[in-house]
């Protein structure tokens, strides 16, 4: 199976603009119908140092990013430098005439010729982009426009008759580089990066409220709800600290509003006290956590998994929640919106864990059908005067009124309390409650999605993930079967509460099991084991702050390089 | 005018003659005189012994974490702003571990009313020093006496700007009843500092110790004069002035952010059109 994918690498430094050149270029791409995967790869800095912005486009499926650079787009010196040996065979710089391209074969590109001003480099590079890859030249024309419109039809000129003169200049530079075959897809997708897609779930299931503190990687979700604050109605603050963030969407959960908080694993240590309250209080918050490598400030613009054991544990003392993992920006649409509902159902705190890669990493995405969405649940306005906020109940979950809107009182306390919400001592109120608390897990449990199973049903290599590792696992898989090996990929789009009745048979029918994950210590598989009794002892890690792709793995499964982590044992 | 018993009569977990029962009647008798029904307020308090406040009022109460009454209170503004919301803490949970919260809470300018019950020490952990313990003040936690400046909350304030400032003290029921009445009245952030004796844990600020050295502010006070109200602020010695120390009419947070209200989040019904629009903008 050849793979018919190209890999286009925009390179320079922070500032010079190499995200609009990814940005407009990733949008034609899927206008005209290619499958794409992008991953923005930039060091924590405003100015300066070395950012790249990766596409892999295909005609056919992609889902992961994949090693090799077809295209280089050096917008500095450095770039080439850097990345000249990552060329495939097909491989080609595209850069400034008057950079040194040491021998690498490629376009010199007279920017200073092609552009009246430095600031038209980037669309001259779109330019030569469009004509290399053979995309019709409408789908960035028609971005041109509606992305110049605001600034006048003087700009819009301007900016149009560099990019044809760059794909003049290219139709005769080019020294023969393999057009992307025309794509199959028709009709409208999305250009959604995860985070954008997290806080667009949100938004669909009536998210209302959002109190944040800006970390990367986290930050798009909360821009994104500001972006359409207005129209669909949301609060949203930018709070002193995480800790005021958390309990501000605490007190806004109460009085009725559906509540979303934003950070990343660093954010979310400070979070943690209010999530145990939000425990205690039996108060729904969705809680989204962008994960990046840590431990403290580790490498703060990259990727990892590494945070799940954070999650998991998270808050001081017993109390029940749930934990997504979506693998792609359309999971992460459908399960923030199922986190909201699970977070009012079961009022407990919800948690969806995203990580660097996915929240930053645009995907196709089919347009969601939401007249086909089921009702998020809501909390009531309408109660008895003797309303009381914990009232036992067999399912652990008590009526939720909001305060304000009857004659009713809702008493909320982060102390033991009694079914009114006073403070108590009482040993025998206490363990009722936490028994009532605690039954609130096998609502949750028993709601809780199965992991996604593809592949062979009887198969040689089962390759077990969660969260954004999907695309590459997927793919690893793929290619095994290509090569004639049996091989399934089993996905968990929710970490916790586990249903082991729901995957324990695939391990079974499995000849060899093997974990991949984005950590050091395999945090999911250590959970499968604490909660199943299943020791999946083969595990494929990564902790280099780069997402995973598909020869990542296979090259480990080949030199048998999976193995116990250190700290299992 | 409500009845006093609309608000309740509960048994309390506090000391005789602690100041925090002085309070919780002018808190009442402010209440029922502002006709504020029970199920149209939320208190928010920490945790400490003034924060034990919501359990003895009849009403609705979210009685958070230690430091953290302001932000759920803020979060509950935003998310119903025809709720009444009054905060109530103390002086450690208030000034220390939410001393954070505050200095934004003041910068915000939401239309609550924040209660701190100012007795100088931790009463709840037995009798640490406070942030507005005394310089020297000795307890068992700080036997050489309290080695760091006292925080003055009420000249903090004023720095700042915050548009409703004022110092009460818990051995005046009637003046201090009317100090909450008007900073519940007051279109904005609410400061109320009141000081208070612990009977068991601070010997040095006693009832009789607060009761030489508070003084009303004089009729012709002009608490809109921001530089005379900084002077007042910053007595805190052989006079301590207690009243609204000043005032301003400067906009609410709630008038700045045109997505807060009219009406309650609860009410909206999401525009599920308009998001269909939204999401194939992405397109």
């Amino acid at each position: 199976m050849s793979d018919p994918s190209i890999t286009v690498v925009i390179g320079g430094e922070a500032g010079q603009g190499l995200v609009t050149v990814g940005e407009f270029l990733s949008k034609a791409l899927i206008r005209a119908g290619y499958e794409i995967v992008v991953s923005q790869d930039y060091m924590s800095r405003i100015r300066g140092g070395h950012n790249l912005f990766i596409i892999r486009v295909s005609p056919e499926q992609a889902l992961a990013p994949r090693e090799g650079i077809d295209l280089l787009v050096a917008l500095d010196a450095a770039t080439i430098a850097l990345h000249r040996g990552e060329l495939t065979g097909r491989g080609l710089v595209v850069a400034d005439e008057s950079y040194d391209f040491a021998g690498a074969p490629g376009i010199k590109v007279p920017f200073a010729t092609l552009c009246p001003r430095p600031i038209f480099e980037n669309i001259a590079a779109l330019g030569v982009l469009a004509r290399l890859l053979c995309l019709e030249p409408g789908w960035l024309t028609d971005l041109i426009e509606e992305n110049f419109a605001r600034k006048g039809g003087e700009v819009v000129g301007q900016n149009l008759s560099v990019f044809k003169a760059a794909q003049a200049f290219a139709e005769g530079a080019n020294p023969g580089f393999a057009c992307l075959a025309p794509p199959k897809i028709r009709g409208k997708r999305l250009m959604l990066d995860g985070a954008a897609a997290v806080a667009l779930g949100g938004l669909a299931a009536g998210v209302d409220f959002c109190s944040f503190y800006p970390m990367t990687p986290s930050t798009g979700v909360a821009l994104t709800l500001i972006a359409h604050a207005r129209e669909m109605g949301v609060v949203v603050e930018q709070a002193e600290d995480e800790i005021a963030a958390f309990n501000m969407a605490l007190g806004a959960s109460y009085a009725g509003a559906t509540a979303m908080v934003a950070t990343a694993g660093g954010g979310f240590a400070l979070m943690c006290e209010g999530v145990s309250l939000a425990g205690m209080t039996e108060t729904p918050i969705v809680a989204v956590v962008g994960q990046r490598p840590g431990p403290a400030t580790g490498l703060p613009t990259r990727t990892e998994q590494g945070d799940l054991n954070l999650v998991l544990y998270a808050g001081h003392g017993e109390f029940p929640r749930a934990v997504f993992a979506p693998g792609a920006p359309e999971q992460c649409f459908h399960l923030t919106r199922r986190a909201v509902d699970q977070a009012e159902r079961h009022q407990s705190p919800v948690f969806v864990l995203i990580d660097q890669y996915l929240a930053d990493g645009y995907r196709a995405v089919e347009p969601f059908d939401l007249r086909g969405l089921p009702e998020t649940a809501r909390p009531g306005r309408e109660g008895p005067a003797d309303y009381r906020r914990y009232a036992p109940d067999d399912s652990g979950v008590s009526p939720r009124l909001i305060p304000g809107f009857g004659p009713y009182l809702v008493c909320v306390d982060s102390d033991e309390h009694t079914p009114d919400g006073h403070i108590t001592e009482d040993g025998g109120v206490r363990t009722a409650m936490v028994d009532k608390r605690q039954r609130k897990l096998r609502g949750l449990t028993a709601e809780a999605l199965a992991p996604d199973y593809s592949g062979d049903p009887e198969p040689e290599v089962l390759l077990v993930c969660w969260g954004s590792t999907l695309g590459a696992a997927s793919e690893a898989a793929e290619i095994l079967r290509g090569q004639g090996k049996k091989a399934a990929c089993l996905h968990f789009p929710q970490v916790y509460p586990l249903v082991p009745e729901s995957f324990a048979a695939h391990f079974k029918r499995a000849g060899e099991v093997v974990m991949v994950e984005g950590n050091a210590t395999g945090q999911f598989a250590e959970l499968i084991l604490a909660k199943t009794g299943i020791r999946i002892a083969k595990r494929i890690l990564r902790y280099d702050g780069r997402p995973f792709t598909a020869k990542y793995i296979l090259d480990r499964l080949d030199a048998g390089q999976a193995g116990e982590t250190h700290a299992a044992d | 005018m409500l009845p006093i018993e609309t608000y309740g009569d509960y048994e309390t977990a506090w000391c005789p003659g602690c100041g925090n029962h002085n309070i919780l009647k002018a808190l009442k008798q402010a209440l029922a005189a502002l006709d504020l029904p029970p199920h149209k307020l939320a208190l928010f308090s920490g945790i400490g012994q003034a924060a034990k406040s919501p359990h003895y009022l009849n009403c609705n109460f979210f009685n958070g974490l230690h430091g953290r009454s302001l932000p759920p209170a803020q979060g509950a503004k935003l998310a119903n702003p025809e709720l009444a919301v009054i905060v109530e803490s103390g002086d450690g949970c208030s000034y220390g571990e939410g001393g954070n919260h505050f200095l934004a809470a003041v910068r915000r300018n939401l239309d609550i009313t924040c209660l701190v019950h100012d007795n100088q020490i931790y009463g709840l952990t037995k009798g640490q020093a406070s942030p507005t313990t005394g310089q020297g003040h000795a307890t068992k936690a700080q036997p050489f006496g309290a080695p760091s400046e006292a925080f003055n909350p009420v000249a903090v304030a004023v720095a700042m700007r915050a548009s409703f400032v004022a110092r009460g003290f818990s051995g005046d029921t009637e003046h201090l009843s009317e100090l909450i009445m008007a900073g519940v009245r007051h279109k904005g952030f609410a400061l109320i500092d009141i000081l208070q004796p612990c009977v068991t844990f601070n010997h040095v600020n006693t009832f009789g110790w607060y009761r030489e050295r508070c003084v009303k502010l004089a009729d012709g006070y002009d608490r809109t004069d921001w530089r005379a109200a900084m002077d007042k602020a910053a007595e805190f010695g052989e006079t301590i002035p207690i009243g609204v120390i000043y005032e301003n009419d400067r906009p609410t947070f709630e008038s700045r952010l045109p997505t807060v209200g009219p009406g309650a989040l609860a009410e909206r019904v999401p525009d599920m059109d308009r998001m269909a629009e939204i999401l194939l903008s992405y397109a």
